[in-house]
């Protein structure tokens, strides 16, 4: 199934927090990412119903999403906000979920679903007294049980330990292998490049970039790098580094060397060669700009 | 109707603190009647003062924004909403059987305790017992449907709905007499009035407008609820 949204916009008021978005979600994981207030959760909320669009259209597969119940037969969403049902026991809140479907065998519907996440053990136990990573998993088992078409995951990862959240991303690949429509938000590169095949990409509102996570992710190390450099002779080394082409400008600093790498790649491998051959310790290497906002600004910068 | 939903909201709604509140000024209520059965104030005169000032006047009301805010504005605060709104079912379904949870819980907490605390003082007499225990069912619907729908269009209910429950129908329906039609305590004391035959309680509006009134605020409440629910909307963080 696909989630169309054309020329998508929502403001609140004078703040616009999407801007003329048009993109198709198809089949396979798909993943959202942005930094923080980039709009995310905003379109993602058009995309689940739970937001007007302020202009254009999201449908799923030619229905209108807003102010349509029945694409609940088909969606499944895992909402960003942790809060459930704290006093019932995870058991109880998938079946409740199965039963609001009104599946014809909703126990054994949310025994799958506990057993799809790993949770059955825990099921007994009241929700309150779960850790959020496994809050999340029983989130994600309750939008599971009627094994829906689609899967939205608002920043499925936030809060899990590191075994939690690499099973999490087995799941979602797992579901997308079987051709289910997954998309999921996030602002941590890493984690979209390890679980999705495509990438759609939100910056201030705007779609800034859209397509494979390899060309992405190459558009992204190309980029130049701005590093911050301490060595025992920070004078010496730059001398060093500026004979070779993959470093734009080296300026002296009292804190240091900065150094603006135009091949990423080369400049990596080569900074320790040059360093040793000039008998230069280097005590510090840290990236000045390797915030999201500048990697997306970056990108925005190309595309616009 | 929806069974599950209705299953939730009793649990959220009885199976945490906020049962101590529901029970609280019922316990009250009664007290005060043994009280005044004590010091041998129960006359048929003390009984209807009371039952109109404390059961109607401020019990049903207080009750009614405990049980009708409480039924869906705590799950709209921290989100968990969204586990019965991003389901099949159609939002005034959801909203109806929101309004049934809060209204039968209002109509225990407070019809049955008016009842008992009208028998202890008067028995059956003039009719008083039965006559408030209706007020207090009828009022009581009333209030959990307005106090649902006030749940479901401000982050404020709770605040509001007091407001208006000391302001509007502690004060002004009680003392301008223009305002008095517009008051839900004062068509359940019509009701009261219709049933009982006691001369210590007199209403001045029409019955005919006071059961007219609560159905319109009933139904009108209840409707309004379900297309609120039908654009509710998720603002994120951002």
């Amino acid at each position: 199934m696909n989630i169309e949204l054309a020329q998508v916009s929502r403001w609140y008021g004078n703040v616009v927090a999407v801007n003329d978005v048009t993109m198709t979600i198809g089949p396979g994981v798909t993943g959202l990412l942005g930094p923080n207030g980039a709009g995310k959760s905003t379109l993602l909320h058009m995309m689940a119903g739970f937001l007007a669009p302020s202009g254009g259209t999201v449908t799923l597969d030619g229905t209108r999403i807003w102010q349509n119940h029945e694409i609940y037969r088909s969606i499944g969403l895992v909402p960003e906000r942790e809060a459930v049902y704290g006093f019932l026991t995870g058991w109880q809140f998938v079946l409740s979920s199965a039963r609001l479907h009104r599946l014809p065998d909703p126990e054994g519907a949310a025994r799958k679903a506990l057993a799809t996440v790993e949770m059955e053990d825990a099921a007994s136990r009241r929700i309150e007294t779960y850790s959020k990573g496994m809050r999340q998993r029983m989130k994600v088992a309750a939008a599971l049980v009627h094994e829906p078409q689609v899967l939205l995951l608002d920043e499925p990862f936030n809060g899990m330990d590191p075994r939690q959240r690499m099973h999490m991303m087995d799941l979602i690949r797992t579901m997308g292998t079987a051709g289910k429509t997954i998309l999921f938000s996030s602002h941590i590169l890493e984690e979209v490049e390890r679980v999705a095949q495509h990438i759609e990409v939100l910056v201030a509102g705007r779609h800034a970039a859209s397509g494979d996570f390899r060309e992405i992710r190459r558009r992204m190390t190309d980029r130049p790098h701005l590093f911050r450099v301490r060595s025992s002779d920070d004078r010496r080394l730059a001398s060093a580094l500026i004979a070779d082409a993959s470093s734009g400008t080296v300026s002296l600093t009292e804190a240091g060397l900065e150094v603006r790498a135009v091949d990423f790649r080369r400049f990596t491998w080569l900074l320790p060669r040059v360093a040793r051959d000039a008998g230069v310790r280097i005590w510090q290497v840290s990236p000045a700009d390797e915030d999201l906002e500048s990697v997306f600004s970056y990108l925005i910068n190309r595309s616009g | 109707m929806n069974g599950v939903i209705a299953g939730i909201s009793y649990r959220s709604l009885l199976g945490r603190r906020r049962v101590w509140l529901l029970v609280l000024l019922p316990v009250v209520l009664l007290a005060l009647a043994v009280l005044l059965r004590v010091i041998g104030a129960d006359g048929e005169r003390a009984t209807v003062t009371l039952l109109q000032t404390f059961a109607i006047g401020t019990m049903l009301p207080l009750l009614g924004v405990i049980a009708g805010t409480g039924v869906i504005a705590p799950e709209i605060d921290d989100g968990t909403v969204i586990h019965l709104l991003s389901k099949p079912i159609s939002r005034p379904v959801v909203a109806q059987t929101k309004f049934l949870v809060a209204a039968s819980v209002v109509a225990a907490f407070a019809a049955v305790p008016t009842f008992a605390a009208a028998y202890l003082l008067v028995g059956l007499e003039s009719g008083v017992a039965s006559g408030f225990a209706l007020a207090a069912l009828v009022g009581g619907v009333a209030y959990a449907a307005v106090f649902m729908l006030l749940g479901v269009v401000t982050r404020h209910a709770v605040t509001i709905g007091i407001i208006y429950a000391v302001i509007w129908e502690g004060v002004v329906g009680n003392f301008v007499p223009g305002a008095r039609r517009y008051s839900v305590q004062q068509w359940a004391q019509t009701v009261a009035d219709q049933v009982s035959s006691s001369v210590f309680l007199t209403t001045d509006i029409g019955i005919g407008f006071a059961v007219s009134a609560l159905v319109i605020v009933v139904v009108g409440a209840v409707f309004w609820a379900g297309r609120r629910l039908r654009s509710f909307s998720l603002t994120g963080d951002e």
